[in-house]
């Protein structure tokens, strides 16, 4: 590290500058709109889905039911044992996360965050309430608050909180049945927590989406540092081609350009319009004006850029009108700067996408998503586990017989209650006994787990009873239907 | 590529450079400052209504009044109050129905397993397997008895203790060998005999002598058999079960001097409920009859 003197800065603090983004067209606007009405339809509709599971268990299509400790999706269910599925989730998640990231940068950021999709929304109410970029801006600057200005800014925060109450009351759906809730809701009989949990999720919302914008994002977010730290050099981010726009300069209208031999016959030393080489970029500012980050996409690649791509919209739509070619500003990796500035032809998209490590990231992505699919097919509908009690390993009976307890848990996920049959495979000599039933059957309740003591006798004398340890298997069958479990464990013996 | 942010156009560096990076020094946001001062608000605030400042007798108690203390009381009594119709009910229905209902039963036996941890299991062990000297409660023989009433009974009012006035579970072996009511060798004769009740005496020879010693003093209490007498906690002394242990000295030592094994009288530390959680407890352990 090295030290020069630094430059004093101009304020410790700098109060935010307003950004107001002005409307765009294209087809990366197109696309953002698409995956809003994709993601924001997902998020609001997705509790009402119905999904018929029997009598006994709810019947919305995604329930978090934290009170019954189950997870609903679907023709899924999953209890807390289950936990490794979210978990393998969550994997799935992060390494996608690293795909995405190193193939098309910060694409979650400018496309699918939450951050992103609602500030748009509420951006796209702000301008259909208050005008465009020009509009807001004048209606800014008005420092009287005259009825006109007070009228806009109250239909505007009215719009954004109903939005932000539709979108924290959309949360709590999810973790009871929605129709039901819905109802309580409005008769104010539902419970404390869904009003507070409203409350915190539509100030939130409200505050994000309205007020605090790309602050979240540059101050408040992780997801930039650590995504910045997953780019390489092939990653397609949004770029701006320097080599062609530079140096920058207003359109100057052809006729306007000064025959040379004027110039040169003129005292002054006027520099030719002709001589004065001039880049693509006409300095219109429409990149910066529709930028919802407030930055110059010109200054290069900034921690603030979410890549949503707008610019490339705003520009290329310049271009065409003044007649050059698009792409000024472009998805562009920094191996297609370099190459381009050196004469070369840039590698194709793909290329870009389908890299060693891409393919490394997808790979193990699939992995975890055909381990995950795996294990939720080949489950079984009944489980058990066993666990031998220790204290005491074996009870000595007054027969002389030797006795081992098992506590098995049996778990029954159907919608109705099913009778278990216990058996035992392991020496001949062992006798199966049930806590609390002289029968071999207990019957589990719908969609619930049964604790069941199980105890194994060993006849006095016998190998089992004479032996340290033995094998022995636990059978659990669901009489109804013939599906069997089995865990194995093992008979203590009082040894030799 | 390292440009300054358009917006902050005179931001201007630290003066630090790594491999000529430039540390930009960016000014703080200024809503920042404001949560910076929105926690000095808070922090005042706190020391007011909280707990804060450490004095001789005790620390501020803060105008909220909060104490950690009262929050267990307070979470303690809530969970008493919840109890409370589930020990009302386990209190008042007959012993034998707590089995029949699933729910109390549950109840019933997690209670119990909390009361055991507390009061039994310095004695008859952790998991119920008890000690020499101490019955094992997860077999099945019983010195008074092993169905659930006998067991609610004898954690009642204990085992051989002054305040069992009705004498529920009072007995007394004599020391036969103490008090000089045997011979030293009647005494060798008699704990051949009885071993030879489960399974081998030491010495053979000795068994038929001991059988007359047997039927004279001790046939009265454990039974002409030997298959004891729950109504006296006369054990059992023709299975393979031995409190005491099953060495010839063990039990020699049991006819000389005699036994005399005591429990307290739980019905003047616990309530109802909760002897009748305990007894639930310690009869679905594998041994209840």
């Amino acid at each position: 590290m090295s030290q020069s003197q630094p430059d004093a800065p101009q304020n410790l603090y700098a109060a935010r500058e307003p950004v107001f983004p002005r409307r765009v067209s294209g087809k990366f606007r197109n696309m953002k709109w698409v995956i809003m009405a994709i993601t924001l339809g997902i998020y609001y509709l997705t509790p009402w889905i119905r999904w018929d599971r029997g009598v006994n268990l709810p019947d919305q299509a995604v329930l978090v039911d934290l009170a019954n400790r189950r997870f609903y999706f679907f023709w899924i269910e999953i209890w807390p044992h289950e936990f490794y599925f979210v978990a393998g989730l969550l994997v799935m998640a992060g390494l996608g996360l690293f795909l995405f990231t190193s193939a098309l940068g910060r694409v979650w950021c400018g496309y699918a965050c939450p951050q992103t999709v609602w500030t748009d929304l509420f951006i796209l109410v702000e301008r259909w309430v208050e005008g465009d970029r020009n509009a807001r801006l004048r209606l800014h600057r008005q420092k009287k608050w005259d009825a006109r200005k007070l009228r806009l800014r109250l239909t505007k925060f009215v719009l954004w909180i109903l939005i932000a109450l539709a979108t924290g009351g959309a949360w709590v759906f999810y973790f009871t049945d929605a129709p039901q809730l819905a109802v309580d809701l409005v008769t104010l009989n539902a419970h404390p927590i869904a009003y507070s949990t409203m409350l915190i999720l539509t100030a939130t919302t409200f505050f994000f989406g309205g007020i605090a914008r790309e602050q979240i994002c540059i101050y408040a977010c992780p997801w930039p540092r650590i995504q910045a730290a997953m780019m390489d050099e092939d990653t397609l981010t949004i770029g701006y081609r320097h080599w062609r726009g530079e140096p920058r300069g207003k359109l100057k209208p052809h006729k306007k350009t000064k025959p040379a031999a004027a110039a040169a016959a003129s005292d002054a030393p006027v520099i030719s319009e002709a001589a004065a080489p001039q880049g693509d970029c006409i300095d219109c500012m429409a990149c910066v004006n529709v930028c919802p980050m407030g930055i110059d996409i010109r200054d290069g690649q900034q921690m603030e850029c979410i890549t949503c791509g707008l610019c490339i919209d705003a520009c290329d739509d310049v271009m065409e009108k003044i007649g050059k070619p698009r792409g000024l500003i472009d998805y562009l990796a920094l191996t297609d700067e370099t190459a381009e500035q050196a004469g070369k032809e840039p590698k194709s998209v793909w290329k870009h996408i389908f890299r060693p490590r891409t393919i490394l990231y997808t790979t193990l992505w699939s992995l975890v998503g055909i381990a995950l699919v795996v294990a939720l097919f080949i489950r079984a509908d009944i489980e058990l586990t066993v666990a031998p009690v220790r204290n005491p390993v074996y009870v000595t009976l007054s027969d002389g017989s030797i006795r081992n307890t098992y506590d098995v848990r049996l778990r029954n996920k159907n919608g109705d209650d099913r009778p278990f049959k216990i058996s035992i495979k392991g020496h001949p000599t062992l006798r199966l006994q049930l806590e609390g039933t002289p029968y071999d059957t207990v019957d589990v309740p719908a969609d619930t787990m049964s604790l069941q003591r199980v105890y194994v006798v060993a006849p006095k004398g016998s190998e089992p009873a004479l032996s340290e340890r033995m094998d022995l298997r636990i059978w659990v069958e669901d009489i109804s239907n013939g599906d069997r479990a089995y865990k194995d464990t093992l008979f203590n013996g009082k040894g030799n | 590529m390292a440009k300054k942010p358009t917006q902050n156009k005179d931001v201007g560096t630290t003066g630090h450079s790594w491999d000529g990076i430039e540390e930009l020094n960016t000014p703080l946001p200024r809503w920042w400052l404001w949560t910076f001062y929105a926690t000095i608000v808070w922090g005042l605030y706190y020391v007011a209504a909280y707990p804060a400042w450490p004095l001789i007798n005790g620390a501020t108690q803060g105008f909220l009044g909060f104490s950690t203390r009262a929050e267990v009381a307070a979470d303690i009594a809530e969970f008493e109050a919840k109890q409370a119709p589930m020990n009302d009910k386990l209190a008042s229905v007959e012993l034998t129905a707590i089995a029949d209902d699933a729910e109390l039963l549950g109840y019933a036996n997690s209670a119990g397993a909390a009361v055991f941890k507390t009061w039994c299991a310095q004695c008859h062990g952790s998991g119920a397997s008890g000690a020499v000297g101490y019955p094992n409660l997860v077999d099945d023989d019983w010195l008074w008895g092993g169905d659930i009433e006998s067991i609610h009974t004898t954690i009642t009012v204990g085992v051989r203790q002054p305040t069992d006035e009705d004498y529920l579970r009072q007995s007394e072996m004599p020391a036969f060998g103490r008090d000089e009511l045997l011979e030293d060798g009647q005494i060798d004769e008699v704990v051949n005999f009885v071993m030879s009740l489960s399974g081998d005496a030491q010495d053979a020879t000795l068994v038929e002598a001991g059988a007359v010693v047997y039927e004279e003093n001790c046939a009265a209490c454990h039974g002409d058999e030997g298959k004891g007498d729950i109504d006296q906690g006369a054990p059992n002394l023709a299975d393979a079960i031995w409190l005491y242990g099953d060495s010839y000295d063990a039990i020699r030592e049991s006819v000389y001097y005699a036994r005399y094994g005591a429990m307290p009288a739980w019905n003047t530390r616990l309530s109802e409920a909760e002897i009748r959680a305990v007894s639930t407890f310690v009869h679905t352990r594998g041994g209840g009859q």
